[in-house]
């Protein structure tokens, strides 16, 4: 067919990304793309919730609140319309790892939105009115997550999972830490984490690279970098048995979820439980942001076959993510009306036990490793989708990774998913949850935990 | 010379001779193509005594084909890495995917086959059937669901075509067949129906042609369109509580008719919804409920000008304290819009704002086919993304202030409260 492409294209354009460092410590990615008259600016944080002490859970959410609220030079009452004016989009998120900052505009907002970032980096005001009316507003936040069972059940999985490393806590934070913390808290958050030196600038669109350079220098060249000083340096003891947390409350739907402790995207293993992932669930890539727009394909993958096929589960989905330390691969299950949740785990285990002891095949590694091919070309689709990942990378490992992602997942070996699994998939290594609902009139009162529900177990 | 900007997306659309109508547009982003198929086989079509047979078609309409069974559609799907999306609104029933270039012709192959051949295996809708049942369980579960679309039942009524749930029911999805399966795609499924949309790295008299011929032979009759009545704004306030005890916060679903989108005032009404609660953070909802109250997460409004007059709905997530306070906000901040009018400077931001948006939203595959379906099933034009710019500045400010005093009246406003809350507010 004329007018076909081959996907080397996508594979050179990551090439040809500029790095540059300042003399602050700030690191500058530049990725010219010249598809559309727009340009993606994202800053990025090495700091996200797994930096947060106990009695501050949630710290670094919030502040990332607190940094669209106004900075010496640009009023709180300019805030509203400052990128919209130029058609653009701009947000943020705070995750365990990082905190990110984004605008998405046409090409001559450029210089705005380095102005923007380098006012968030050094110049946020952090009125004490503003933080009260933000506590309110990241509580409604909070509370909106918990109307959600599976949410709840993440939560608490992951709680159970981890015994020492921060990221068992959620990166909202738990709820009596957001209502004792003061802005003094906030401020002191800001003040140690957003330096030039613990952040990552990353600019890609249809712009010119000198002339990225001489912006980002006269907006951020003069801020002074800063020592974060010591990190918690925790690592999660191994596992020595399985976990269990049931939540009994009042619903309609019963959830499952399964979570083993994961290899981080630095270690060897994380490139065949990538592939691993896909044949159980289908692939979802490895760019977190593009990954929500996009269900997998996963109709031939065995737990869709296995457990929704079958009528057991109306859905279900894996999650591995690439994270900087080693976190959770999740197996996430919605059972079908009538399902007991016990026959729905035992048929999820015995297909996980079934690839434990006998890896996968040839045929199916192949197959996973042609979607995760076509998920990698599928994300390339925008300026904000190649931005991200190239900042996202930066906070858990390099930026230079990104380019070599395509050949890491062809690399993947049989043996090596087979070892995977076996090694990661054991009883030992599982955390357990389950979502029992109870009906009507008999569950837990959400707002006061008091009710006939029975307690939720956990060892 | 002209730019890109300049000559807009300028997309080529052929009608082939079974009337079917296809669109094609080259981008070079990626070396992939979005394919977006979409048949007028929406929610409003649904027989009034069997709610949910419109999305029971979404669910199993690619679970297999007179010659292929559901596990080779699986097979040919995830070998190819392609995530076929079936999903159905009011209107339309619509198949989207995107796919390397170089699998355009298998993939729209297999997408002609399943819109023109399902089978609806019996195993298959059986199947299905356990899991809709389970996302209406899920539905009911959820306080912004269930806020959403009581909004609706009482604003339309509840066996309107856009007041009843598109889910159905656990009860009427019991009494869906596999015969209603068949009779619904026989009657709405056609060419004269259908508009195909492609998107990506091949020239447009390629895709065409392999648009062609995949879906040239296809002979069905022309779909009859069923009356669909408007329905006026309640000339009184309306409210209604959902008590859902069980949750941490309460979701506010506020709105009233609006207008159709063929309606000369659509360009006052979108930049009217703009300014209320989309503009920055949620306009001057957001300013007001979240940015100086600091009472929600979220607010925001949005238009669905339609076929008939769609809804203008408000949404908010408060806590169960919150509630009255912030309906009495978004009363004020609708009363004061309706009395004053927008001010220069908002009309200025947002019409910058909606016309500087453009090159973003049509920045990706995924967006062009879906604007592209929207230019399409609404007759705007080709050159639609170039005319939108004029008649955004061609609004004045007085027709946006009269779109906020038709439209935005308190005392006639449709309200629900779904959460745990079991008060009453003025």
């Amino acid at each position: 067919m004329r007018g076909m492409a081959t996907l080397e294209r996508s594979t050179m354009a990551a090439a040809s990304v500029t790095e540059d460092i300042l003399d602050n410590g700030l690191r500058v990615l530049i990725q010219e793309m010249h598809t559309a008259p727009l340009a993606s600016v994202w800053c990025w944080y090495r700091v996200g919730s797994k930096d947060e002490p106990t009695g501050r859970t949630g710290v670094s959410h919030w502040v990332e609140h607190m940094n669209f609220k106004g900075t010496t030079n640009i009023p709180r009452d300019k805030v509203k319309g400052i990128i919209e004016q130029f058609g653009g989009y701009w947000n943020g998120y705070t995750w365990i790892d990082q905190t990110t900052y984004t605008e998405t505009a046409t090409r001559d907002a450029l210089d705005r939105m380095l102005f923007i970032e380098s006012e968030r980096m050094a110049n946020c005001l952090y009125d004490p009115a503003d933080c009260e009316s933000e506590r309110t507003v990241i509580i409604s936040e909070l509370q909106g997550g918990e109307n959600d069972p599976d949410t709840l059940l993440d939560q608490e999985l992951t709680a159970i999972a981890f015994k020492a490393h921060p990221y068992r806590h959620p990166t909202i934070g738990w709820l009596s830490d957001l209502q004792t913390m003061t802005r003094e808290d906030l401020y002191a958050h800001y003040r140690r984490f957003y330096v030039p030196n613990n952040a990552t600038l990353v600019i890609v669109g249809d712009v010119d690279t000198t002339e990225v350079m001489r912006g980002v220098v006269r907006h951020f060249g003069r801020i002074a970098s800063g020592d974060v000083g010591r990190r918690p340096q925790t690592r999660e003891p191994e596992q020595a048995g399985e976990r269990r947390v049931t939540l009994s409350r009042e619903g309609t739907t019963a959830y499952l979820k399964l979570g083993y402790h994961a290899p981080a995207v630095g270690d060897s293993d994380f490139f065949p439980m990538l592939v691993l992932d896909a044949v159980l669930t289908g692939a979802k890539g490895v760019n977190l942001w593009a990954s929500f727009r996009t269900p997998p394909p996963q109709r031939s993958a065995r737990l869709y076959r296995a457990l929704v096929d079958t009528g057991l589960a109306s859905s279900v989905s894996g999650g591995l993510v690439p994270t900087a330390e080693p976190f959770l691969y999740t197996m996430s299950c919605t059972a079908t009306s009538g399902t007991p949740l016990a026959k729905l785990e035992e048929a999820a285990l015995a297909e996980l036990d079934l690839v434990r002891r006998q890896g996968i095949t040839a045929l199916e590694r192949d197959k996973a490793v042609h979607q995760l091919h076509a998920r990698l070309v599928f994300e390339n689709d925008s300026v904000t989708n190649i931005a991200h990942q190239l900042g996202y990378f930066e906070t858990v490992a390099s930026w230079q990774l990104v380019s070599t992602l395509r050949e890491r997942i062809e690399s993947v070996t049989l043996d090596q998913v087979g070892a995977a699994a076996a090694a990661r998939l054991a009883a030992l290594n599982r955390s357990v949850g389950w979502f029992e609902p109870l009906p009507a009139g008999a569950g837990v009162d959400a707002r006061t935990g008091r009710g006939a529900g029975r307690e939720p177990v956990s060892s | 010379m002209t730019s890109a900007t300049e000559r807009g997306l300028a997309p080529v659309r052929v009608l082939l001779d079974n009337d079917a109508v296809v669109i094609a547009k080259q981008s070079q982003t990626t070396p992939a193509v979005t394919i977006h198929a979409a048949c007028a086989a929406g929610t409003v079509f649904d027989p009034p005594e069997l709610p949910g047979v419109a999305h029971f078609v979404s669910r199993t309409i690619d679970r297999g084909t007179l010659t292929r069974p559901a596990g080779a559609i699986a097979e040919e799907l995830d070998g190819r890495g392609v995530s076929l999306t079936v999903t159905v609104n009011r209107h339309a029933l619509s198949l989207v995917c995107t796919c390397l270039v170089e699998d355009l012709q298998a993939i729209l192959a297999l997408v002609a086959d399943i819109v023109m051949h399902p089978a609806f295996p019996p195993d298959e809708v059986d199947t299905r059937r356990g899991e809709i049942v389970t996302l209406i369980r899920q539905d009911e579960d959820n306080p912004a669901v269930m806020a959403s679309e009581g909004l609706l039942a009482d604003l339309y009524g509840s066996t309107h075509g856009y007041g009843r749930r598109p889910r159905g029911t656990v009860t009427s999805v019991g009494a869906i067949d596999r015969a209603a399966l068949e009779r619904f795609h026989v009657e709405r499924f056609a060419p004269a129906s259908l508009s195909l949309v492609m998107v990506g790295d091949v020239e447009p008299d390629a895709a065409i042609a392999a648009a062609a011929a995949a879906w040239s032979l296809w002979r069905a009759p022309r779909p009859s369109v069923p009356r669909l009545d408007a329905v006026s704004s309640s000339p009184v306030r309306r409210l209604r509580v959902i008590p859902m005890m069980n949750k941490a916060q309460v979701d506010i679903a506020y709105g009233f008719t609006s207008i159709r989108r063929a309606d000369p005032a659509y360009y006052a009404y979108w930049l009217m919804n703009n300014i209320l609660g989309q503009y920055s953070l949620g306009g001057r909802l957001g300013d007001s409920i979240r940015e100086r109250q600091g009472m929600a997460y979220y607010v925001f409004s949005a238009l669905d000008a339609n076929v008939i007059p769609g809804p203008l709905t408000i949404r908010a997530g408060v806590s169960p304290a919150h509630v009255e306070p912030a309906i009495a906000s978004i009363d004020e901040e609708l009363a004061r819009l309706a009395a004053d009018g927008p001010t220069d400077a908002e009309m200025a931001e947002s019409t910058q704002y909606l016309v500087g948006s453009m090159p973003r939203n049509l920045e990706t595959n995924t967006g062009i086919a879906s604007f592209l379906q929207t230019v399409e099933f609404f007759g705007l034009g080709l050159d639609y993304d170039l005319r939108v710019p004029a008649l955004l500045r061609g609004v004045s400010r007085d027709e946006v202030h009269e779109a906020a005093r038709r439209t935005l009246v308190p005392s006639g406003a449709t309200v629900v409260v779904a959460g745990p809350y079991a008060g009453h507010p003025a």
